[in-house]
């Protein structure tokens, strides 16, 4: 499976100079992208690049500020446009699960179906029992989200997903919030829809994931696309600087940066002081930590 | 902060050891008050006035039943009106259409700020103020709306803050597996609300019991009186506190399990998350 090959799918979505500003915050500075039928993109970059804002803007969670967003022809921030029916479409995998708390595996998994699909009751149920078998939890059936384990929770969110027949399946960090050697188990589910032609649209960490599943990856930063192409290429051989360094950090945590960690560290100073004028940081005396709050 | 440590005396008592003397003095102070009260109060006199076994048993057979079964009925009609009224009021507080949040507004700060009889006093007059105007199931009607309405105005408050505890990614999820926002507020976001508010709504329960005793107010046959009105004119036909206490005791016995069950809620909500 070759990046050119399943390119020449028909494009699902066709992104087009798109903005997002949060107030005076200008999140994403004119994204263009198309992503085709049975395509695997993995979007990369570090945390505050626009990334998620990007994937988020795709179902219409966030509000585009300028552009267009056309999904299998229809323009989504079309005021006219059915966006419950092109979210139908459209499964959506969140960082934190976001399962339903108050319904059991099984019911999560039939909700939609039978609200907004129309499925009878049986029907549904068949669909999700085959989904979560899909995802190796058909045993978790009777289960409250509660007591599975996050690793598992993330794999009845994408059975839930897929239940919907989703042409297009977002994925948003979708192991971030996993213990490690949990992590395996969701990449895996995903790893076999990619097998099976599933059209994906991932935000990820996982560098070893995206090179080996990507078909194609976008590297993003300060809310523009810097490079884009093969997993060999983006990842394997990155043209830009700002990816060279991106990559560096993620592949070699321990590797210093001394500029870098200048960076963090005003970052870090400069949420305090706005969060709450409380400079934390630069308090050498000690007596905050020990005295008034310890 | 830094004065507490200076001000430690040179001669040192262990601070443990310090709060355990403090205790032993409470201790002390306390047993002191029992053995006072029990020697100076005249308990025969106590007995008479407030539980004498004559009119115990005279306020038992003499329509206690109906007066329990009154408070039920009042408190549960209104409980349902409240409970009703305040989800539209909690909704309309969240809509995106300005004028439902203003009245919803208004309608919330209005009946909050009113004293409950001033609510229920108007109510029981408005056949008076508007002749032809017949309020169903009266008197009964007439509490359910005044005590109801009231009641919507504080729960409409608490349903409010229940489906703003609801986490946005909830809503989120629910609305990128296509479902509408109403399907997504009946299906996914009410069943949790209501769940998170069950404890708050029934200390809002065992406030609309006692706010039930207001009835007194409205000029009620017999067949309707509550327990409150209906112990004091035991009370005042006996010349003694104690069909009150009966009636104060019949509140306890409704009361008392209702704040152990929202205790238990409360921990097991807590537990859960």
């Amino acid at each position: 499976m070759t990046a050119s090959s399943t390119r020449s799918g028909a494009p699902v979505v066709e992104v087009t100079d798109l903005h997002k500003s949060f107030g005076s915050n200008h999140v994403l500075q004119g994204l263009n992208t198309t992503i085709h039928q049975g395509e695997v993109v993995c979007v990369i970059g570090p945390s505050g690049s626009g990334k998620s804002t990007f994937l988020r803007c795709i179902n219409l969670l966030e509000e585009p500020t300028s552009g267009s967003i056309k999904v299998g022809g229809d323009e989504v921030t079309d005021p006219d446009c059915d966006i419950d029916a092109i979210r139908r479409n459209m499964g959506m995998v969140f960082q934190q699960f976001n399962l339903f708390p108050h319904l059991s595996v099984l019911d999560n998994c039939t909700v939609a179906q039978t609200t907004v699909l129309k499925r009878s009751k049986s029907e549904a149920q068949a669909k999700a029992r085959e989904n979560l078998e899909k995802v190796g939890l058909s045993d978790k059936a009777d289960a409250y989200p509660a007591q599975l384990s996050g690793g598992q929770q993330q794999r009845v969110a994408i059975a839930r997903a897929l239940s919907m027949d989703p042409q297009l399946m977002l994925f948003d960090e979708p192991t971030s919030a996993l213990d490690p050697e949990l992590v395996g188990d969701v990449l895996s589910v995903m790893r076999r829809l990619a097998s099976e032609g599933m059209t994906m649209f991932v935000v990820t960490h996982e560098m070893a994931f995206a090179r080996e599943v990507a078909d194609r990856v976008i590297f993003m930063d300060g809310g523009n696309i810097v490079e884009e192409g093969a997993p060999s290429q983006v990842i394997g051989d990155p043209q830009e600087e700002r990816t060279r360094v991106f990559l560096q950090r993620v592949l070699d945590p321990t590797h210093v940066d001394p500029g870098a960690e200048d960076a963090a560290y005003n970052k870090r100073h400069e949420h305090d002081t706005t969060g709450n004028g409380f400079t934390a940081p630069h308090d050498t005396h000690g007596h905050y930590g020990g005295g008034a709050f310890g | 902060m830094s004065t507490t440590t200076e001000a430690v005396p040179k001669k040192k008592l262990s601070p443990r050891r310090r709060a355990q003397r403090i205790r032993w003095v409470q201790y002390a102070i306390l047993g002191l008050v029992v053995v006072v009260l029990a020697l100076t109060v005249n308990w025969s006199e106590v007995q008479r006035n407030f539980f004498d076994v004559e009119d115990i048993k005279l306020t038992f057979t003499s329509g206690l039943g109906t007066a329990v079964k009154n408070t039920l009925v009042y408190t549960a009609g209104a409980f349902v009106i409240g409970l009703v009224l305040g989800t539209v009021l909690a909704l309309m507080r969240l809509s995106s259409v300005g004028p439902y949040r203003w009245i919803a507004t208004a309608w919330i700060e209005f009946f909050r700020g009113l004293p409950a009889l001033l609510v229920l006093l108007a109510f029981g007059s408005l056949s008076i103020a508007f002749p032809g105007l017949i309020i169903p199931f009266d008197p009964y009607g007439t509490v359910w709306l005044g005590l109801g309405i009231v009641a919507s105005a504080y729960m409409a408050e608490t349903i409010r803050a229940g489906i703003q505890a609801v986490s946005k990614g909830q809503v989120e999820a629910a609305r990128s597996l296509g479902m509408t926002a109403g399907i997504a507020t009946r299906k996914i976001v009410l069943p949790q609300a209501l769940r998170i508010v069950i404890p708050p709504l029934t200390n809002e329960l065992i406030l609309l019991i006692k706010d039930s005793s207001l009835v007194f107010i409205l000029g009620i046959s017999a067949s309707g009186f509550e327990l409150t009105k209906y112990g004091r004119d035991l009370g005042n036909q006996t010349a003694g506190l104690t069909p009150l206490t009966v009636a104060g005791l019949c509140y306890l016995f409704i009361t008392l399990p209702l704040s152990i069950l929202v205790r238990r809620m409360e921990a097991r909500q807590k537990k859960e998350r």
